[in-house]
């Protein structure tokens, strides 16, 4: 019982931060819009640890809250389950939030939205633990919902600028495609299992799947059940994890403040796909085909993403493609069967990944709302913290030995290569491929910020201009998007000439070092007892002898101390390795030779300055196309054939009898005397020929 | 309690204090009439709770049954009753009634009395139709309460009201005819009896139920609409003023809807399932060409009026599949749109009332200058959205889920609303809401003031709270709906 309170105090708290500090935003001063958003992100955060030490004596809860809806025979509650999957997930979201909640009072000060800001991220934190605690799909989906509205809310934050709200209502729909996918998968989970319960569900689920297909295609070409379930799961899970081809949200969310790219757009809600299908275990090893769906997805992702990194000059979009990139690791991983080191990446990438996005918003602030890495250079003398910080998160996300970074992207190398599922031999080129590019674009972007020369206070408006320009899309017709670079937006500018960036306040720097620490450490302790231990324990389920991966791993293990050292002869080590190299040459030694390459290779420079044209076609085919096909339904469907021509044509039928009628109703008794007559000639003519 | 009669409550207060709001005469006397109108709407509203509380949600059986004779000769009665399909209706609608009053409050200003009048009437009309167990008051009062909302359509709309209101007229009317015909045949056929109940005993060869079947959905699909005969409603909704379209979306819609359960499934269920894959088709048709033609509208009442015909379609289209889930999801779908939509209107009142103009262009920014109104916009685009944690979600997401149940492309069709539904309302209010103030109308703009706040509080309680707790709503539906479904699977033929 008193457990079961402190489960519902996790989410509660946040939710009671939010309503407090959004309802009196008006009226309330700011330290209290912070102080209760930040209390009740703490308490969660405290509440979810006493929930780790509890479940790891063995305590693991599955109950209801309280009965949302019956219909039928029916029932659909909203409850927890509380397990191993669950705690790691909580205290992931409840540590980053909080770490980016004391951020936002240094990197928000001057903003007018301050008391919603702190509002609409609370109420994130609540909407993501109930998605991570939920013990059914109908409380998933609430959640995966929810936290795809403060998505929408958050990156709209500037609401002023054409490119926010430009982006936001893009992030929305893209994830909506992805739930349409989701809502389906949800359907057939219900009307073939009859419940939305996860235990009920993965219980049955291996005798269902066994002689289950449906017939989705005509008589006789069945899909398997399964199949069918877990890719439409999964298309859910594409749009929230922005896999390709519903990647295209993720780039232009980086309109919103950089606390929540960092908090939301990095290191928690994008990770919802990847714990959604780390949780439907019992689900997607029942089918192969959608195992493969998976890892081709997620290798695709990875691999291309990453490309796109190395041409983008704004540091926060360097930062998103290495998260994209970096999600098709954790996606790859699902596929090859090993959702434990899926969920071991999420959680060091969200460390290392908030921090850099952290870092990169304290490098904002310095160049005083500057983006451009170009207009940058130098930066380690006056922003000591950030530096260090940002080094280390760099180093970690590249996969350096003895970082956190290293584990978990090792050990989803390592997996893949086991692994036997069709498309296992693709994704193990694509991660191979993608450590090399992850390390040359991410030190690429430190070299540019933090060493060589001092670009700043020169050039401004180039920089952010450019970056604009390129953000506002010039097909949205009748919005404001070319208004963008005469708008006096005071967010909007850098360093004056001679002007010199500046370290950022405690309440900035306070949360990159308690970031960094995790994303050194976290790796080297956690691998041994997530990977090989018994730490998920059931709540994560392999069919070890269709997907031995996971064992085989453990053969191979011999402690995290040995996996660091042993690294050194390994082709990954080394691919990290040429990529910083090459990156230092590049744009240390000779920052010549990026133009020339750049000069020469025309078409593919072309090809990933327009990230493959997605954007491209999306506006045309599909936003451009939907828009076309509405009006022609509407003026050729409504108003034409439907009112023009069956209404308001029976109308003028009407009006055409009624003229004709009118002709023999003329008034004078002579013409309807004569009528009369005809009338009984005829009659009687009638009469008399019928004999 | 028992013995009062709360149904003739429900429909002769509000009646009454039409009147009574008449007798006020003009608009010398107009704070008066505004406070009688008020008092009468609340006072309507109270008599309808203990519908409520008192319901009994373990009988599929009329409650509240009223029974007197009215036309002995024809066998006519004042048969009142309700049951978990339709208590809920009944006070859906005088809740409705409260806020039409209190949104006329200061936009209204001539005609006071006979505008509000006019709804408070209505109102009583509406009630009698959800609660009549007799076809022919149903007849009655299904008609009558056309009177109240052509008169406010053609009074106090837009500059086209004549034209829309005639054509208002003429589409329910047309249907209606083809009401009637089956109501006395089946008159004729049960050898007298106007009683909707013994008409759903009432056995009945295919062909017949066949014919009563297409001459129900002629008259119910011009009510709900359907497509292709919905072109009237934008053009109402477009003319009317605020008031009018809260109640005619709110509560008008409903009357085909409500139809349909009661007349067409019951008194025709061989027919109903010969035919359902032709009501089916028409509904996804509703969904999904109608959800693109909303993305095309630069008026927003307009867009609402085609987004509600949307919506409208899940109503239809989950009576249709025949399961609990389904029928259940229709209801709850209907007093969720009730909320929502009628605070939409209201919502798009609020800016005409200010900028008088309903043209998405001339918006642009306007969160600048009204944010507590942007916030409750916002909370209602995303029930129209049909976001978790609102109405607007949980009826879409039992539709859905029994469509899939009963056939995973009618499922997949239907939930291509997530996607359109979410473009057309988002990039409304995109355009409308955010971005820089875009001219000085915008600028003008005054935020919302108390009477405005509390109209958005009573609809925002209502959508969240069904959002958030829906059982409440579903649970005194159960014992009606699965007795009506038991019932359809019956064959009536002999």
């Amino acid at each position: 019982m008193e457990m079961q309170k402190l489960y519902l105090l996790v989410p509660l708290a946040p939710l009671l931060g939010a309503v407090i500090a959004g309802l009196f935003c008006r009226i309330i001063p700011r330290w209290v819009a912070h102080s209760v958003a930040i209390a009740g992100v703490a308490i969660a955060f405290v509440a979810s640890y006493v929930i780790f030490k509890d479940v790891m004596a063995g305590n693991t809860y599955n109950g209801p809250v309280y009965q949302w809806l019956t219909s039928g025979d029916y029932r659909f509650e909203v409850g927890f389950l509380i397990d191993q999957l669950t705690v790691t997930m909580m205290l992931v979201v409840t540590f980053v939030s909080l770490m980016v909640h004391i951020y936002t009072i240094g990197y928000m000060q001057d903003d007018p939205g301050y008391n919603r800001f702190f509002s609409y991220i609370s109420l994130f934190t609540f909407s993501m633990l109930m998605l991570v605690m939920s013990n059914n799909f109908m409380q998933l989906f609430f959640g995966w919902e929810a936290v795809g509205l403060v998505s929408y809310l958050l990156i709209g934050f500037w609401y002023t600028r054409p490119t926010a709200i430009f982006a936001n209502l893009k992030a929305f729909l893209v994830n909506r495609v992805g739930d349409f996918g989701f809502i389906l998968g949800i359907g057939l989970v219900l009307a073939y299992f009859g419940t939305l319960d996860y235990a009920a569900v993965f219980a049955k689920a291996p005798a269902v799947a066994a002689h289950t297909t449906i017939a989705l295609f005509g008589e006789g070409k069945g899909v398997e059940l399964m199949t069918a379930i877990c890719i439409l799961l999964f298309i859910g899970a594409m749009g929230k994890s922005a896999q390709v081809p519903l990647h295209v949200w993720l780039p232009d969310s980086m309109e919103g403040p950089t606390p929540i790219s960092a908090l939301i757009h990095a290191a928690t809600m994008v990770t919802a796909g990847i714990f959604m299908v780390a949780r439907m275990s019992p689900l997607f090893e029942l089918s192969d085909t959608a195992l493969s769906f998976v890892i081709v997805i997620g290798s695709i992702t990875a691999l291309f993403m990453g490309f796109l990194g190395i041409i983008q000059n704004d540091i926060k979009r360097v930062v998103a493609y290495s998260t994209l990139s970096q999600l098709g690791y954790m996606t790859v991983a699902l596929g090859a069967s090993a959702y434990s080191v899926a969920i071991f990446h999420l959680m060091t990438h969200a460390f290392f990944k908030a921090l850099l996005f952290l870092a990169a918003g304290s490098v904002i602030i310095g160049m005083h709302h500057d983006q451009d890495i170009r207009n940058m250079g130098g930066l380690r003398k006056y922003m000591p913290i950030t530096w260090i910080t940002s080094l280390i998160g760099s180093l970690a996300l590249i996969g350096t030995p003895f970082f956190a970074g290293f584990y978990s992207k090792d050990s989803i190398i390592e997996a893949v290569a086991l692994s036997h599922i069709p498309g296992a031999g693709f994704a193990y080129f694509a991660v191979m491929a993608g450590v090399f590019v992850t390390a040359f674009y991410s030190f690429r972007m430190y070299f540019l910020v933090f060493h060589g020369e001092e670009r700043f206070g020169k050039h401004v408006d180039h920089g952010h201009h450019a970056a604009h320009a390129k953000a506002a899309h010039p097909s949205e017709s009748g919005d404001h998007a070319e208004h963008v670079e005469d708008e006096p937006d005071a967010d909007h500018h850098g360093l004056a000439p001679g002007q010199k960036p500046h370290e950022t306040p405690w309440v900035v720097t306070l949360p990159l070092i308690l970031l960094a620490i995790p994303s050194v450490i976290i790796g080297y302790i956690a691998i041994e007892p997530m990977l090989f231990g018994d730490y998920f324990a059931s709540a994560i389920y392999v069919n070890s002898e269709a997907h031995p991966v996971m064992e085989e791993l453990a053969h191979h293990f011999h402690g995290a101390l040995a996996m660091a050292t042993h690294a050194v002869t390994t082709a990954v080590f080394w691919l990290a390795f040429l990529g910083v190299a090459l990156s230092w040459f590049l744009y240390m030694k000779r920052p010549d030779i990026p133009a020339a390459i750049k000069a020469r290779s025309g078409f593919l420079y072309t090809l990933l300055d327009n990230k493959y044209y997605f954007d491209k076609f999306n506006d045309v085919f599909f936003a451009g196309g939907a828009r076309l096909l509405g009006r022609g339904l509407w003026k050729g469907g409504d108003a034409g054939l439907i009112d023009g021509i069956i209404v308001n044509g029976s109308v003028h039928l009407v009006g055409w009898f009624a003229t004709l009628a009118r002709l023999f109703q003329t008034g004078h008794i002579y013409h309807y005397a004569f009528t009369m007559i005809i009338g009984v000639f005829v009659l009687m003519t009638l009469w008399v020929t019928r004999a | 309690m028992s013995g009062t009669p709360l149904l003739s409550l429900a429909i002769w207060v509000p009646i009454l204090a039409g009147f009574v709001v008449l007798a006020t005469g003009s608009d010398r006397n107009a704070p008066l009439a505004r406070m009688l109108s008020l008092i009468g709407a609340v006072a309507g509203l109270l008599v309808t709770i203990p519908l409520y509380t008192g319901f009994d949600m373990h009988t599929p059986a009329m409650q509240f049954v009223e029974l007197k004779t009215w036309i002995p000769r024809f066998n006519v009665n004042y048969h009142l009753g309700v049951d978990g399909i339709s208590m809920l209706f009944v006070i859906l609608n005088s809740f409705i009634t409260v806020t039409v009053v209190l949104a006329g409050w200061q936009v209204i200003d001539h005609k006071v009395a006979q505008y509000n009048a006019g709804f408070l009437i209505m109102s009583g009309l509406l009630n009698g139709i959800f609660s009549s167990l007799d076809g022919l008051l149903f007849y009655v009062f299904f008609e009558a309460s056309l009177i109240p909302l052509y008169l406010i359509i053609g009074v106090w709309g837009g500059p086209r009201r004549v034209y829309a209101a005639f054509k208002f007229f003429l589409f329910t009317l047309f249907g209606s005819l083809l009401f009637l015909l089956a109501l006395l045949y089946l008159f004729i056929a049960s050898g007298g009896s106007f009683s909707i109940l013994d008409w759903h005993q009432l056995p009945i060869g295919m062909t017949a139920q066949t014919w009563l079947f297409l001459a129900f959905l002629v008259a119910f699909a011009v009510k709900v609409p359907m497509w292709p005969v919905h072109t009237w409603l934008p053009d109402a909704h477009v003319e009317a003023p605020t008031g009018g379209s809260i109640v005619l979306a709110a509560i008008a819609l409903k009357l085909g809807a409500y139809g349909f359960l009661r007349f067409s499934l019951p008194i025709a269920p061989d027919a109903s399932h010969a035919l359902a894959g032709l009501v089916l088709g028409l509904s996804l048709i509703a969904i999904i060409y109608i959800g693109f033609v909303a993305l095309a509208q630069e008026d927003m009442k307009k867009l609402v009026a085609y987004s509600s015909i949307a919506h409208m379609g899940f109503v239809t289209l989950g009576f249709f599949l025949f399961s609990a889930l389904g029928v259940e999801g229709a209801l709850v779908q209907m007093i969720s749109h009730g909320f929502v939509s009628g605070a939409m209107f209201f919502a798009i009142g609020v800016m005409y009332d200010r900028a008088h103009s309903r043209q998405i262009a001339d918006y642009g920014g306007v969160v600048n200058t009204m944010p507590k109104f942007a916030a409750f916009f916002m909370l209602f685009a995303m029930a129209n959205a049909g976001l978790p944690a609102t109405s607007g979600f949980v009826g879409e997401f039992m539709v859905i889920l029994a469509a899939v149940d009963h056939n995973f492309w009618v499922a997949f069709a239907a939930a291509s609303t997530m996607i359109v539904g979410a473009a057309y309302t988002l990039w409304m209010y995109k355009r409308v809401v955010f971005g820089a103030v875009a001219n000085h109308h915008v600028a003008e703009l005054t935020d919302i003031n108390a009477r405005e706040f509390l109209i958005f509080v009573l609809f925002a309680a209502g959508a969240l709270g069904m959002g958030l707790y829906p059982q409440p709503f579903t649970e005194v539906m159960h014992s009606s709906v699965n007795e009506l479904l038991r019932h359809v699977a019956l064959s009536k033929i002999q």
